[in-house]
């Protein structure tokens, strides 16, 4: 039981984790009607600046403060230069120059910081164990990470629902042309949203260097995982993106920890460990199929959407 | 007319290779030429999807990595004499392990596309995304099978009773089957299947009003697409001799589909063009630093961000905007 409440922990902490880049991956995608193969880029870039700064000045905050400038100011960079020119595009140019963009992202971080994991280090304060209950003790930086993303989740809630930015965002996600001809500067709110997609990844990012090694890759594999969250959730809402990144943060902890001692009762411990690994790298995928037969919009379908 | 004359020169192109590298006393040509063909024929296959009917998949390496994994299992089973599932047998002879991987292909094609079909747009990119990382979790987890580290394949199969392992016959094979394939594509292309796709691509909703079953002709596409990319993969374990997962990393999707940009997309021999300028791209440039990547990276993104419609699309002008 405490094994599993443990897992329980582990696994909406993974799930918060996934919540900060599909979050910005559906809001782009939502108000820009554009794919973004490059956000996983952006997560490695909020991550490796984070981590350096933090290496350097020896404080995980100043840290933090530098991932989350840089990723925003590389985003922005990326809009201006590269998106803008392709909004009116086909979404196959959008996968060809957002790919281009993460070889280019990646090559250059290979050229700057070398093909060597950097390691951070959890913060001194949070280096310890809280006692949830009596027999769980649970590493504080974790906890922190489950709370930032609680946070996080919260606060765009309240900025999408009601603020007159949120407001804004939300007519551009239902009709894109209407808000444009009432007069307000979309490609000004295009660029705020993509920011703040940028922000959100390199967040993650950066809450993810102490537990991750951060090397170039980790985009790209942080990139799938939230394409799965985005589809389960279903494209353009952030609700959705939240029940989507819970349920594959639940699935993919629990089946790691439970699938290969489920299968020990009934098969050789060396093949139920295999045979388990296998099962559980592909279970979130696996749900993904699930929910695509059950509801193919995914499961919290947004207003308006329109693929 | 122009896909005519293009179709003579790149034959008669592809037919001199060989002397051309003889002449200039550089074998490492053949091989090359070997790749760029062999990944024709992929690019040709996604192509049929994104250019003929406007579907972008971006998980097509999942079907091309399964082709090459039946050549090389296949191999393995046959020195080693075990069963495959029990029951078959391995072999070397490309004349049955080609058609298997364009089963095993275009079969796994044909159940992922069942289920990606359901959706359209941004969703279906993400979607053959996820699956194709499905399929490489799978055979990543293939310990029997080399597991991470691939497996080798000690001698190239033989066809009929001809030997693969001389370079130049596995090479005039390969250039053989893409024309084949590309003849094959200009038949569907032309054909009423090839017409309905075209007027998916067009505008779904008319032909679902004309009274046209649509889902069913994008699965077969899908399938077909499939067979081709198990085919091309089958070559590709030929000639590297070694298959690992990353044939079907997802990096190797993004490069067919890149390589059906470069091409022009739609265009009945854009693929090969694509193939040629993405593998001599990045031949040269790795040959010239050890840092390629974001150089290949600046010239594709040049290439999509420039108005038109790839290489193929600038030279004849007649291909449509992407």
């Amino acid at each position: 039981m405490i094994l599993f409440l443990e897992q329980t922990l582990n696994g909406l902490q993974f799930g918060l984790t996934l919540f900060l880049p599909a979050a910005g991956l559906t809001l782009v995608f939502g108000i820009m009607g554009i794919i973004n193969l490059a956000h996983g880029s952006l997560y490695m870039v909020g991550a490796m600046a984070g981590a350096l700064a933090a290496t350097r000045w020896g404080s995980f905050l100043v840290g933090t403060g530098i991932a989350l400038v840089a990723s925003a100011i590389i985003g922005v960079i990326i809009e201006a230069a590269i998106l803008r020119r392709l909004y009116d595009r086909a979404h196959l140019s959008q996968v060809g120059a957002t790919f281009a963009l993460i070889l280019i992202i990646d090559g250059l971080a290979t050229v700057i910081v070398g093909r060597q994991p950097l390691f951070v280090g959890v913060p001194q304060a949070l280096n310890t164990a809280i006692t949830l209950v009596p027999g769980l003790s649970y590493p504080a930086y974790r906890l922190l990470v489950i709370g930032v993303g609680v946070l996080v989740a919260l606060g765009l809630y309240l900025i999408v629902g009601y603020t007159r930015v949120g407001m804004l965002i939300r007519a551009g996600a239902t009709d894109r042309e209407m808000v444009r001809a009432l007069g307000i500067d979309i490609r000004l709110i295009y660029t705020i949203v993509f920011a703040l997609g940028a922000l959100l990844a390199g967040l993650a990012g950066m809450m993810a260097s102490p537990i991750l090694a951060v090397q170039v890759g980790m985009g790209e594999h942080i990139l799938i995982v939230t394409f799965v969250v985005v589809v389960i959730g279903g494209m353009g809402s952030i609700r959705g993106a939240f029940v989507g990144a819970m349920l594959v943060g639940l699935v993919d902890t629990l089946t790691h920890a439970y699938a290969p001692t489920m299968l020990k009762r009934f098969m050789a411990a060396s093949d139920a460990d295999a045979l388990g690994a296998g099962f559980s790298s592909i279970a979130i995928y696996l749900l993904m199929a699930l929910v695509l037969i059950v509801k193919p919009q995914g499961l919290v379908a947004a207003p308006g959407f329109q693929s | 007319m122009l896909n005519g004359f293009l179709l003579v020169a790149s034959i008669g192109v592809g037919v001199s290779v060989p002397v051309i590298a003889k002449a200039i006393g550089d074998p490492a040509l053949i091989p090359l030429a070997t790749r760029i063909v062999i990944a024709a024929i992929a690019a040709a296959s996604l192509n049929l999807l994104v250019g003929f009917g406007g579907l972008v998949s971006l998980g097509h390496a999942a079907f091309f990595g399964l082709g090459g994994y039946t050549v090389a299992i296949s191999y393995s089973n046959a020195i080693s004499g075990e069963r495959f599932w029990g029951f078959l047998p391995g072999t070397q002879q490309l004349l049955v392990t080609a058609p298997l991987a364009m089963l095993v292909g275009g079969s796994a094609a044909a159940v992922i596309g069942a289920m990606a079909m359901r959706t359209r747009g941004v969703q279906f990119i993400m979607i053959t995304l996820a699956f194709a990382q499905m399929i490489f979790f799978i055979v990543l987890s293939l310990k029997a099978y080399g597991g991470e580290d691939g497996l080798s394949i000690r001698q190239r199969n033989n066809l009929g009773s001809f030997s693969l392992s001389d370079d130049t016959i596995m090479y005039f094979v390969s250039l053989s089957i893409m024309i084949a394939c590309f003849a094959a594509m200009g038949r569907l292309k032309n054909s009423h299947f090839g017409r309905v796709l075209d007027g998916i691509r067009q505008n779904e909703r008319r032909m679902i009003a004309l009274g046209v079953e649509t889902f069913s002709y994008k699965v077969a596409a899908f399938t077909i697409a499939g067979m081709g990319a198990g085919l091309s993969g089958a070559l590709f374990a030929n000639l590297m001799r070694f298959v690992s997962p990353d044939m079907l990393h997802w990096t190797k999707s993004g490069e067919l589909l890149i390589m059906v940009i470069l091409g022009g997309v739609g265009n009945l021999f854009g693929p090969l063009a694509g193939a040629i300028v993405f593998i001599c791209l990045e031949t040269l440039f790795s040959s010239l630093t050890e840092y390629w990547q974001p150089l290949v990276g600046a010239v594709i993104l040049f290439i999509v961000l420039m108005p038109g419609n790839g290489l193929v699309g600038l030279v004849g002008g007649r291909g449509r905007g992407a």
